[in-house]
């Protein structure tokens, strides 16, 4: 692949601050309204959080424009997955439903779908999307995917597996070493097992 | 390796590395953004001082861009990004108020600064010229920081004039004058990634200040180790290679432990230690006054963790340690941050590129605020008032008699009890809001409802201007220009974006009508902030904080100038200590500490510790964000988080309204059950005012000498309301809301066996499992 820029998401640096929300919210296309989502996992339990941003997919290419009946969910050459098109954009939904990361909004009122499209306005000319740009603690990265090797820690991956079905995204997600993809459905099943294995018996002295 | 010769070019007085920045992009003005144009600044929040553009467009601040710089590279957190919408904010103040019969209504400027003067004048006149008191701030320009001073002791004459910095940093900044003879962090935030391990003490740096966190992952992408101490798992310690949880109040008890065990280890830089520093022999006795198992006690903290920092601390090359509020927030503020000194001393850190010591400045001029002589014993430059030559030198700069300069006045934390014993009868608060930000705000609202008048200064109706007898609308930050010094002591330049709106004036205007009023008027005569600024460097000339080199000029075109630059060829200090420490000798004093609890611990009907702190939308008491929708829409009101060992003890759930009760008071919040924080502590976030304030609750003890209360510390209780025998229905029952099962409430009695401060429940403990 040439050194095409694109975003590295990495869970384990985010803190939750949501600056990256705020950014978002400041685009001239959609003030007021953020593309980008951040989560507690659980805060009952943890104080982890997670960047959810539209993950342009490469192979399936980009699902929700697949079942789009009205072609309104364009693709640049450069992989970018494009917001459904305001003239085009029927409200149907059918996006909503097909996006594998839960990725596009459904604004009611305007009978409009919204998603991120990676700043077009920014990155067409040469400047970061302004999550990337804002994020304090760089766990939202943009840059390409040898320039992440050489100047972070960190295994990015860019295949997701959900069950059977395997998505390749243009955006990285930064997993553990000798993660190759983010297997969603192993993930679920190991966290069962983990939940029904210790149930409060194993828990470190941490504090006294 | 302690004279760092190596990494510095001796011919270079600046070794400093600007590569990384660079301008914005020219392409920006193409992109829609015709009609605008882009006003280059800093941000109006924390001490980091993030740069930014801001987009002004028809006279009015209509957005945000980023803007490369040498710290922030571009970043901003979310009070940053939307910083701007203060400017444009449709609750600003906007005329000039007067209390008539109990309520605030309008009045003309002339009215209202009339009245101030007048009363002011009466005042003195009967009472004396310290009975009018001026409360100041840190998050306005050194040029404000600075006339806030000069106009107490010139126009006023009144020695009682202090600042909000009293609550933020003057433990940190007593430690290190008393440790190296100078108060700054001694190095830029560019050099955390140079160090080998960061030890975070007492510092939610994560959340307080989020744009130093990307310096930290680039020092941890180089193989760096991270260990965080704190009571509570934040975002920084849930992925720290260590975390101590250590015990509210028990920090000196671990640091000198992890003293000990280097001691012990054979990792203490015996040269540096003999060559560059003063007081070892009393340190390294003061470090073997407690035993490791004393220590865990005190602390709160494991011994294996306590062993396993202080080696994966003692055996970096170099390693930096970064603290905050967390400790000095404390009764004993000032030995915590000693007791880190010491460390980074041990190891022969200071002084070194990535090494040593960096205290984290909270208030945006945080650094700068305490420089400029609004502090209670200080004039410009960090010179002190009851210092004959320093008083000759400042009243010859402002062209007074010697012996009409006042001499040193009650600290912020005292002035409070003046109020409300009736010694001080007037106080002008500016860019304060005291009514959030002092502990016990019981006594603090007392004080201010003894005053008359109280004159508040400030932009929004906050807590305080709300019982202001006299309010005066002022501006925003980025309706004036000046100086700020962030918190690696880099001194950067705000500059003006729009007008102020309404009649509303800018500070410093509104403190020289005042002096003009008061027939001072040919001491502040001043037209522009860089009237000011240029007066600034002649009194700070010769000071310990010396800005006479730094003009607006330079800080533009060296992206930020470090003092102390003392002539114009400097280009500034970033690096200090790197051959010698600021006193006469040239040595650091190393100064022996000793553990002592908190003021108040926990016990017979208070048995949790409950501590105070930030969140990440918050800033301060919040005047400012509470009224910036994103942040607060965020955090719209305080929590109390429990750990669930203790929710499950009296049947809290998570989001139930409970009560926390200390010895000063009670308030009901939201519970948060989480294991995020330790069985035995209480957290409560602080941003917010009235009956959400926690400073209802907090202890107001102070450190001895430099006043800082113990904001982090105190005994308290959480109650579930609607508990058997309280005869109160829980609130929310019935309404879908999670309750928790009620229980009984604590009891000196029946307190579980989680909280081990209890009498020998600790050894009991550890003897019995083993695995403790």
């Amino acid at each position: 692949m040439a050194t095409v820029k694109t975003m590295f998401l990495d869970p384990s640096r985010c803190i939750g601050c949501r600056a990256c929300e705020a950014a978002c919210r400041e685009c001239d296309s959609h003030k007021g309204e953020s593309m980008i989502m951040v989560d507690f996992l659980d805060r009952d339990w943890s104080v982890a959080t997670q960047p959810t941003l539209c993950m342009h997919c490469e192979d399936p290419v980009a699902p929700c424009a697949q079942v789009c009946p009205a072609l309104a969910i364009l693709i640049t050459p450069d992989g970018v997955v494009q917001q459904a098109d305001t003239s085009r954009c029927i409200g149907c939904q059918n996006c909503v439903y097909a996006c594998p990361f839960g990725v596009p909004k459904f604004d009611i009122e305007a009978r409009l779908m919204k998603k991120c499209n990676l700043c077009y306005d920014r990155t067409s000319q040469g400047l970061k999307p302004w999550c990337a740009q804002a994020c304090p603690t760089q766990a939202i990265w943009y840059g390409d995917y040898e320039e992440f090797v050489n100047e972070r820690e960190g295994n990015a991956v860019n295949i997701t597996n959900f069950g059977t079905q395997q998505v390749r995204t243009k955006v990285y997600h930064v997993l553990p070493d000798g993660t190759a993809r983010l297997d969603v459905g192993a993930l679920l099943a190991e966290d069962d097992l983990a939940a029904r294995a210790t149930t409060g018996s194993n828990e470190e002295a941490w504090v006294l | 390796m302690t004279v760092n010769k190596d990494f510095f070019e001796p011919s270079r007085a600046f070794n400093y590395d600007f590569q990384s920045s660079g301008p914005t992009p020219a392409k920006w003005n193409e992109a829609a953004h015709a009609g605008e144009r882009l006003v280059p600044t800093h941000c109006s929040f924390c001490g980091v001082q993030c740069a930014m553009y801001l987009r002004v467009k028809d006279g009015k601040v209509v957005g945000v861009e980023p803007r490369d710089y040498p710290h922030n590279r571009g970043s901003l957190c979310p009070k940053g990004v939307v910083a701007y919408q203060q400017a444009d904010h449709p609750e600003r103040l906007l005329y000039p108020m007067i209390r008539r019969n109990g309520t605030l209504e309008r009045a003309s400027w002339d009215e209202a600064l009339d009245l101030v003067v007048k009363r002011w004048t009466e005042i003195q006149k009967e009472h004396g010229r310290d009975s009018v008191a001026i409360y100041s701030g840190s998050s306005m320009t050194n040029e404000k920081c600075y006339l806030m001073g000069k106009f107490a002791r010139v126009a006023l004459r009144t020695r009682n004039v202090d600042y909000n910095g009293r609550l933020c940093m003057s433990s940190a900044a007593g430690a290190y004058e008393r440790a190296f003879g100078l108060d700054r962090a001694p190095l830029p935030m560019t050099d955390i990634p140079l160090a080998d391990t960061i030890l975070v003490v007492g510092s939610n740096v994560a959340e307080c200040f989020p744009v130093a966190m990307q310096w930290i992952w680039k020092a941890r992408d180089r193989g760096a180790k991270l260990i965080v101490v704190d009571p509570r798992e934040t975002p920084a310690a849930r992925t720290a290679d260590l975390w101590l949880p250590v015990r509210p109040g028990g920090d000196v008890a671990l640091l000198n432990a992890m003293l000990r065990v280097l001691i012990e280890d054979g990792l203490v830089d015996e040269r540096y230690v003999r060559s560059r520093t003063n007081g070892w022999a009393e340190v390294r006795a003061a470090a073997f006054e407690m035993s490791l198992d004393e220590a865990e006690r005190a602390s709160g903290v494991p011994r294996a963790r306590i062993v396993a920092a202080a080696r994966l601390y003692g055996d970096a090359p170099t390693s930096l340690i970064m603290h905050a509020r967390g400790v000095e927030h404390s009764t004993h503020g000032v030995d915590n941050c000693l007791a880190c000194i010491n460390l980074a001393l041990a190891r022969g850190q200071v002084g070194k590129p990535g090494g040593g010591t960096m205290m984290l400045t909270g208030q945006g001029n945080g650094q700068g605020g305490r420089e400029m002589g609004q502090k209670a014993a200080q004039l410009p430059g960090y010179r002190h008032i009851d210092d004959p030559e320093d008083r000759r030198y400042i009243a010859g700069v402002w062209g007074v008699p010697e012996e009409e300069l006042p001499g040193p006045g009650a600290a912020a934390t005292e002035m409070v009890h003046l109020m409300a014993n009736g010694d001080i009868k007037s106080c002008m608060v500016m860019c304060s809001n005291l009514m959030v930000s002092l502990p016990d705000n019981a006594v603090v609202q007392r004080a201010l409802d003894a005053l008359d008048p109280l004159v508040v200064v400030d932009f929004f109706m906050s807590e305080t201007a709300s019982r202001a007898d006299i309010l005066l609308p002022c501006a925003v930050w980025c309706e004036d220009e000046g100086t700020t010094t962030n918190l690696e002591g880099r001194v950067v330049k705000l500059n003006k974006a729009a007008e102020p709106p309404g009649e509303a004036r800018r500070d410093w205007e509104i403190a020289c009508d005042i002096a003009r009023r008061l027939g001072r008027g040919q001491f502040f005569d001043y037209r522009t902030p860089r009237d000011i600024w240029n007066e600034l460097r002649v009194a700070t000339k010769g000071g310990t904080a010396d800005y006479s080199g730094i003009t607006y000029e330079k800080i533009d075109s060296q992206n930020g100038v470090f003092w102390p630059c003392p002539r114009d060829d400097s280009e500034g200090t970033p690096r200090l200590f790197t051959e010698r420490f600021n006193h006469p000798d040239g040595r650091a004093r190393m100064h022996a500490v000793h553990y002592r609890p908190p003021a108040e611990t926990p016990g017979g009907d208070f048995p949790f510790y409950l501590t105070s702190g930030r969140v990440v939308y918050q800033y301060l008491s919040g005047t400012q964000t509470r009224r910036l929708g994103f942040l607060n829409s965020q955090a719209p009101e305080p929590w109390v988080e429990i750990h669930p060992r203790a929710a499950e003890r009296l049947g809290i759930a998570s989001d139930e309204i409970v009560r926390v009760r200390t010895p000063r008071g009670s308030m009901e919040l939201k519970a948060l059950v989480t294991p995020t924080i330790r069985p035995d502590t209480l957290f409560i976030p602080f941003h917010y005012g009235n009956r959400h304030a926690v400073n209802q609750l907090t202890n107001p003890a102070v450190e001895p000498t430099v006043k800082i209360p113990e904001y982090k510390c105190c005994a308290a209780t959480v109650e579930k309301l609607g508990a058997p025998g309280t005869g109160e229905r829980p609130e929310g029952a019935g309404e879908g809301r999670r309750v928790g099962r009620a229980t009984e409430n604590l009891t000196p009695e029946n307190a579980p066996a989680m909280f081990p401060y209890r009498n020998g429940e600790v050894a009991a403990r550890a003897s019995a499992g083993g695995s403790h």
